[in-house]
């Protein structure tokens, strides 16, 4: 049997990972849903229209399962993390509150009309319902991503001692809110977050009109939407390297040992440090096997200096020093995906723009698998922010020149839970989560199959749907005769 | 504002909370209990689930703002109480998914096989969501085994005991009697005629399990009385409680359905209160020893983290009472089937 700690690290990641499918798809697709409809609320052109519908249709399918997959994290840190919700009650719970009062609310009241509104409401207000919806899902990612960046970079809080029973308890309580929001790494963490999210969404747009356009249906969607989809996936891409870099620049003085462990950086020299292409980092030897290094790079990458040397794993104290072949991999991974879809976003904008992209079917076989990298890339990038801060789930910090206390992941368990439960609730998510991702791709399948409306179909549905709420309005009114006016209207 | 007062205004903010979940998803998951009894066909099965569509998301959206609030206000007590419940909660969590997917792809695909399956997903998991939510308040209500430093002795069983499965009864009951009178509103000719057959019934399975209740808390929780026999002036609440009950069959028979929706959520309402007086001022009280019990004191947030949280509901709040008036009143009037529905 396992102890309780490998399996509730374990039922987290898990959770987390399925969660952390959706919610930057929601964020992603959000922009491209908005940019749609913003094209269609100033050209007025029923073909973006019905473009805006068909993404409803698929936003709405993804942003289901963000929410009900969201409701297990939120309950997660009580049920299986006790010990440490106790420790963090005070910082973390508040923009874990924040994020229901300013995010949930919003996002889920507008989606609503952003679903069901298209009859009820005018375009304005149809509009802004969709920046209502993305923007909240943005807030939300804001507020997460705050409380995630402080257990990283903990700043603007002290440990008070509370007696409990008899013991003396340790918690970390707020001194100062802003310092804590705008913590070290909140801002670049959240820059890097939201944007990947972005990567994703506007590549998989782009996915769906490169399928559409192999098969030689909706082609006149699929332009239309590539000229959107396109543009946005090279910028966000280029900006997702640059915000990684900043990221990772930062690490250097917040969490050495995550950045030691990102690189295999075992030994600390005063030569300059290279950085590693790839390779098979060893923990116990403590060196790489098949390594392929480029001199100078990481020196340079980190400190803007090829000369100056890069803190290494030594450094650290054995016992606080995290795993390093997950971190190293995930993070390699990630880097080379990011890569592969700078150059594909480019290479698809440079044949867009010779008006070439629609012959060359190779490279649109590509675009319709590049949501598999994005997703692969953003899920990568949580493994290692994650995995590369073990043995911490709050990272010890140093405020005003005093060493604070950090909080390991073995002492944030919830006492009172056993092996045996969390093994329960394991199998039992592991058999629900395969389900409900099963019909996740059924459906979301056959929307992308079933397509878009056509613009006549649409203006068909505008015509029977006006008149029947004029029909309405005549019979609220007591007039129930109004059928040749109706009638005249319709043909 | 003093440290005290400002926990305090926070144990009734959760309150607030917690009674908007209660009176809001109450109606959607009384729905969902309803749902195969009174709809007969597919397009009336279509029609009952839209009835909540644009609604349900948003109303559960309260549980999770309690749940972050009692997180952030009274850390202690949050994860005690969700790590003492959890193979109930994960099972709440197995039905609140369960739902949300009923009803979102029900309507996907047209087959009688796969509509079934839905069908069933959204009567099982709204059912035993709110049977779920009754238990633990049953529990909490009770006392738990709650051993020194937090730590929670008990078992899934032991919370199975008749008194929480009492107040889970009752949950489902009321919430059914609440959805039923919404579907009431929300529908016309024969399903509203159906609907309009079934309040009966179900408002006196709830006075009846109400009654029984009631009862069994008077006799079994003794500490659940004292702090209205401390404070008279609260004898207020289970009387407007019993009016509220008694004013559902009247609004009824006068033809004020709004009315009776009205009253029902104001049973909601003076049954939440009922149950936040009854454990003032403790969250969870031990039945091993009252010193063991977590309370208002032992569970709270730093005075500097309580009153941000002040700062950020008190930004929130209004904002988000606005727009769910503004989406309440877009969605208003009798429910319809067009192409955007589930």
């Amino acid at each position: 049997m396992m102890d309780v700690e490998i399996l509730s690290r374990l039922q987290f990641a898990g959770t987390i990972m399925f969660h952390y499918l959706f919610p930057p798809l929601s964020i992603g697709l959000g922009l491209q849903l908005f940019l749609c409809e913003l094209a269609s609320y100033r050209t007025r052109d029923p073909a973006w229209e019905a473009a805006a519908r068909f993404w409803t249709r698929v936003f709405a399918v993804n942003f289901a399962m963000g929410v009900s997959t969201g409701i297990v994290m939120e309950f997660e840190f009580g049920t299986n993390w006790a010990a440490y919700s106790r420790f963090v009650g005070d910082v973390f719970g508040s923009a874990l509150a924040a994020e229901g009062i300013f995010a949930f609310f919003l996002e889920s009241g507008f989606l609503a009309v952003l679903v069901f509104g298209w009859d009820r409401v005018g375009p304005t207000m149809h509009l802004f319902s969709t920046l209502m919806v993305s923007l909240g899902s943005i807030f939300s990612a804001v507020w997460i991503v705050v409380a995630n960046s402080w257990q990283q970079t903990p700043a603007g809080y002290h440990i008070v001692w509370h007696d409990v029973q008899g013991e003396s308890m340790p918690r970390a309580e707020v001194t100062d809110f802003w310092a804590m929001v705008f913590n070290p790494s909140s801002v670049d963490r959240l820059t890097h977050t939201l944007i990947g999210a972005f990567v994703l969404g506007a590549f998989f747009a782009a996915s769906v009109c490169a399928y559409y356009l192999l098969k030689g249906r909706h082609e006149e969607f699929a332009r239309r939407c590539l000229s959107i989809a396109l543009p946005t996936s090279l910028l966000f891409t280029i900006l997702a390297a640059a915000t990684g870099h900043d990221s990772a620049q930062k690490l250097v003085e917040t969490q050495p040992a995550k950045l030691a462990a990102m690189e295999a950086h075992f030994e600390t020299t005063d030569q300059p440090t290279g950085l590693y292409l790839f390779g098979w980092p060893d923990a116990e030897d403590e060196t790489v096997h098949f390594g392929v290094q480029i001199p100078y790079l990481l020196s340079l990458m980190v400190h803007n200096d090829p000369m100056e040397p890069v803190l290494a794993m030594d450094q650290i104290p054995a016992d606080e020093r995290p795993p390093v072949w997950l971190p190293f991999q995930t993070f390699h991974l990630m880097v080379g995906l990011g890569t592969m879809m700078i150059g594909v976003a480019g290479l698809a904008c440079w044949f867009w723009f010779r008006d070439s992209l629609s012959q060359r079917r190779w490279l649109l076989w590509t675009i319709v698998f590049m949501p598999v990298a994005a997703m692969t890339a953003n899920q990568a990038g949580w493994v290692t922010a994650e995995v590369g801060r073990q043995p911490w789930i709050v990272y010890p910090s140093v405020q005003d020149g005093v060493e604070m206390m950090g909080l390991k992941t073995a002492d944030g368990l919830s006492e009172s839970v056993t092996a045996e439960q969390v093994l329960s609730s394991i199998i039992l998510f592991g058999i629900i989560y395969s389900m409900l991702f099963a019909v996740w791709v059924f459906v979301l399948n056959h929307k992308i199959q079933h397509g878009p409306e056509s613009v006549e179909a649409l203006l068909e549905h505008k015509r029977t749907t006006r008149a029947d709420s004029m029909s309405e309005q005549f019979e609220r009114s007591g007039k129930s005769h109004g059928g040749d006016f109706l009638e005249e209207d319709s043909q | 504002m003093s440290y005290e007062t400002v926990t305090f205004v926070w144990f009734v903010l959760l309150g607030v909370l917690l009674c908007g979940y209660a009176i809001l998803d109450g109606f959607d998951l009384g729905v969902g209990i309803l749902h195969p009894f009174l709809a007969k066909t597919d397009q009336e099965r279509r029609l009952v689930m839209n009835s909540i569509g644009p609604l349900w998301d948003g109303n559960e959206v309260w549980l999770v703002t309690f749940g972050g609030a009692l997180f952030a206000a009274f850390p202690v007590a949050y994860a005690t109480v969700f790590s003492s419940f959890y193979l109930a909660f994960y099972l709440l969590l197995t039905c609140l998914i369960g739902r949300a997917v009923s009803l979102e792809f029900r309507s996907k695909v047209h087959s009688p096989t796969w509509r079934r399956l839905w069908d069933f997903g959204f009567f099982l998991s709204s059912t035993s969501a709110a049977m779920l939510l009754g238990v633990a308040g049953g529990n909490v209500m009770q006392g738990m085994e709650l051993g020194p430093k937090y730590h929670y002795e008990g078992s899934l069983l032991s919370q199975l005991g008749w008194y929480p499965l009492m107040i889970g009864m009752l949950t489902v009951s009321l919430f059914a009697l609440h959805g039923a009178i919404y579907l009431y509103l929300k529908t016309e000719h024969e399903l509203q005629s159906r609907v309009r057959s079934a309040i009966t019934p179900l408002f006196y399975v709830f006075a009846g399990m109400y009654s029984l209740a009631t009862l069994a808390t008077w006799w079994h929780v003794p500490h659940a009385t004292e702090n209205i026999a401390n404070y008279p002036l609260l004898w207020i609440v289970p009387i407007l409680n019993a009016l509220a009950v008694l004013n559902i069959p009247r609004a009824m028979h006068l033809g004020k359905p709004a009315y009776a929706f009205f009253s029902s959520a104001m049973v909601i309402l003076a049954l939440a209160s009922l149950f936040s007086v009854a454990i003032y001022p403790n969250f969870m009280l031990s039945t091993i020893d009252p010193a063991y019990s977590i309370t208002l004191d032992n569970a709270r947030s730093s005075e500097g983290t309580l009153n941000i949280m002040l700062i950020i509901a008190g930004l929130g709040m209004p904002c988000v009472l606005s727009y769910t008036l503004v989406i309440y009143w877009i969605f208003r009037g009798k429910v319809r089937i067009d192409t955007n529905s589930y």
